[in-house]
């Protein structure tokens, strides 16, 4: 059950990795799409915290070509529609997430990541 | 009987049998609720706009399906796989993570409109977990800084928790404050045995002293009864709120009243979770 609303907010969280930690790569991922309400409101509001490019490139990842590389300037319906779907309705049920910079690895299994570090890398 | 935090590290006093255990306890069920409806009133979100909220320990989500009901999107982490996987059959809504607070989250700054946090502070001032630990007061600084990092300003975290002493809650609150937090604890019916509930009342930013911290709860009743019935009164007044359409829901109504129906019939009759995958409209795509 992670969604890319929540994958974008996800960075790495071992030790001393703090720099290009973020986004999280998917690895062998299987997704899953299950119908999600609908809330213009809930998006526009969301949208300053979304990290753009890095929620393109997770979705491209996952096979969704929906979203423009850029971030409109116009949010109608048309794009709010596409932008609900990418964020909420797509769940990555096995895989993992690699971090770009220490690679280390958080499995998916269950649609539920294991963030569980090892002792050397607890901050 | 002893407290739970003494007797084992939480995902092994949380296996299997004992997750189904607490989830099924009806008066468990009831109690999580409550005080999940009192964390929500502490934190009070701005009305009529949908929240992203952090579960924190969110067990087996019985936190979670107040969130739910309540039409929030939320993140839920814990430590335990057995209460995890329990949510999961259950079909909470909010995305799942397993991860030790102790070690600190990776979300990034500003990622949330709040937190709450049920029954689980108490777990890092005792027992460690079976994974690679450090000393309380580390967790608990690791736990409070990255905690403190992830909440928008302004924004509120309510942790209700179990301490023993006061010393713990001396200790928790000088932590919290360290890694930038304002707030402090707010006690609901000091008096009573049963009914008295502790919520540490976090604060995010709010510029020079805006965040007041609000008043625990008064009643001169000993007797837990009324202390539910104290309550389910405030319940009832959220709830003409929403109607009142002060509070908007962010999910539909016959989805909450679908939900709703749902949670009761596993409530109350235990119902076998036969299959975590009935009805479920699934489109498997790799
Ligand atoms: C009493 S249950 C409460 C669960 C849920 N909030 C509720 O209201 O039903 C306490 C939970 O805290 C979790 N917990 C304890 N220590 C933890 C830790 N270090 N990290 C994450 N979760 C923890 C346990 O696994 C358990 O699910
Ligand atoms: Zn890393």
């Amino acid at each position: 059950m992670v969604r890319l609303i929540t994958h974008n907010l996800l960075a790495c969280h071992a030790k001393g990795c703090t720099s290009n930690n973020f986004p999280l790569q998917f690895q062998d991922a299987a997704i899953e799409l299950r119908d999600a309400e609908f809330n213009a409101d809930f998006l526009r509001g969301f949208l300053p915290r979304i990290e753009w490019t890095a929620l393109v490139g997770a979705a491209r990842q996952l096979g969704d070509t929906s979203l423009p590389a850029e971030q409109p300037e116009m949010l109608d319906d048309e794009f709010l529609q596409k932008l609900h779907h990418v964020l909420l309705e797509v769940h990555v049920e096995e895989g993992a997430m690699v971090c770009p910079n220490c690679k280390h690895v958080y499995p998916i299994s269950n649609g539920i990541p294991n963030m569980l570090l090892a002792e050397h890398e607890i901050g | 009987m002893s407290r739970p935090e003494l007797v084992a590290p939480p995902e092994i006093y949380y296996g299997d049998t004992e997750a189904k255990k607490y989830t099924n306890n009806s008066r468990i069920q009831q109690i999580q609720a409550d005080m999940t409806y009192r964390a929500l009133e502490l934190l009070n979100l701005p009305e009529g706009e949908p929240a992203f909220l952090l579960d924190i320990g969110c067990g087996s989500g019985l936190s979670g399906e107040i969130l739910d009901e309540e039409g929030y999107l939320w993140v839920g982490v814990d430590v335990a796989p057995s209460m995890l996987e329990v949510a999961l059959e259950r079909e909470v809504e909010g995305d799942l993570f397993l991860q030790d607070i102790g070690q600190g989250f990776g979300f990034r700054p500003g990622s949330f409109d709040g937190a709450i946090s049920i029954s689980v502070l108490q777990w890092l001032l005792n027992a460690e977990t079976s994974h690679p630990t450090s000393s309380p007061p580390h967790r608990l600084t690791r736990f409070f800084t990255t905690l403190h990092a992830a909440l928008k300003n302004p924004s509120r975290a309510v942790l209700q928790f179990y301490p023993t002493s006061d010393d713990q809650i001396q200790l928790i609150t000088s932590i919290a404050q360290k890694a930038g937090f304002g707030g402090g604890i707010v006690v609901d019916y000091p008096n009573s045995k049963k009914a008295r509930k502790v919520f540490l009342c976090l604060f995010v930013g709010g510029g020079g002293g805006q965040q007041q911290l609000p008043k625990g709860l008064e009643g001169e009743e000993n007797e837990e009864a009324e202390g539910r019935a104290l309550f389910e009164k405030r319940r009832e007044r959220l709830r003409a709120k929403e109607k009142s359409g002060k509070r908007k829901s962010l999910k539909d109504k016959d989805w909450i009243l679908k939900k709703k129906e749902l949670y009761r019939k596993r409530g109350k009759e235990g119902v076998p979770l036969d299959s975590k995958y009935t009805g479920r409209k699934r489109k498997a795509v790799f």
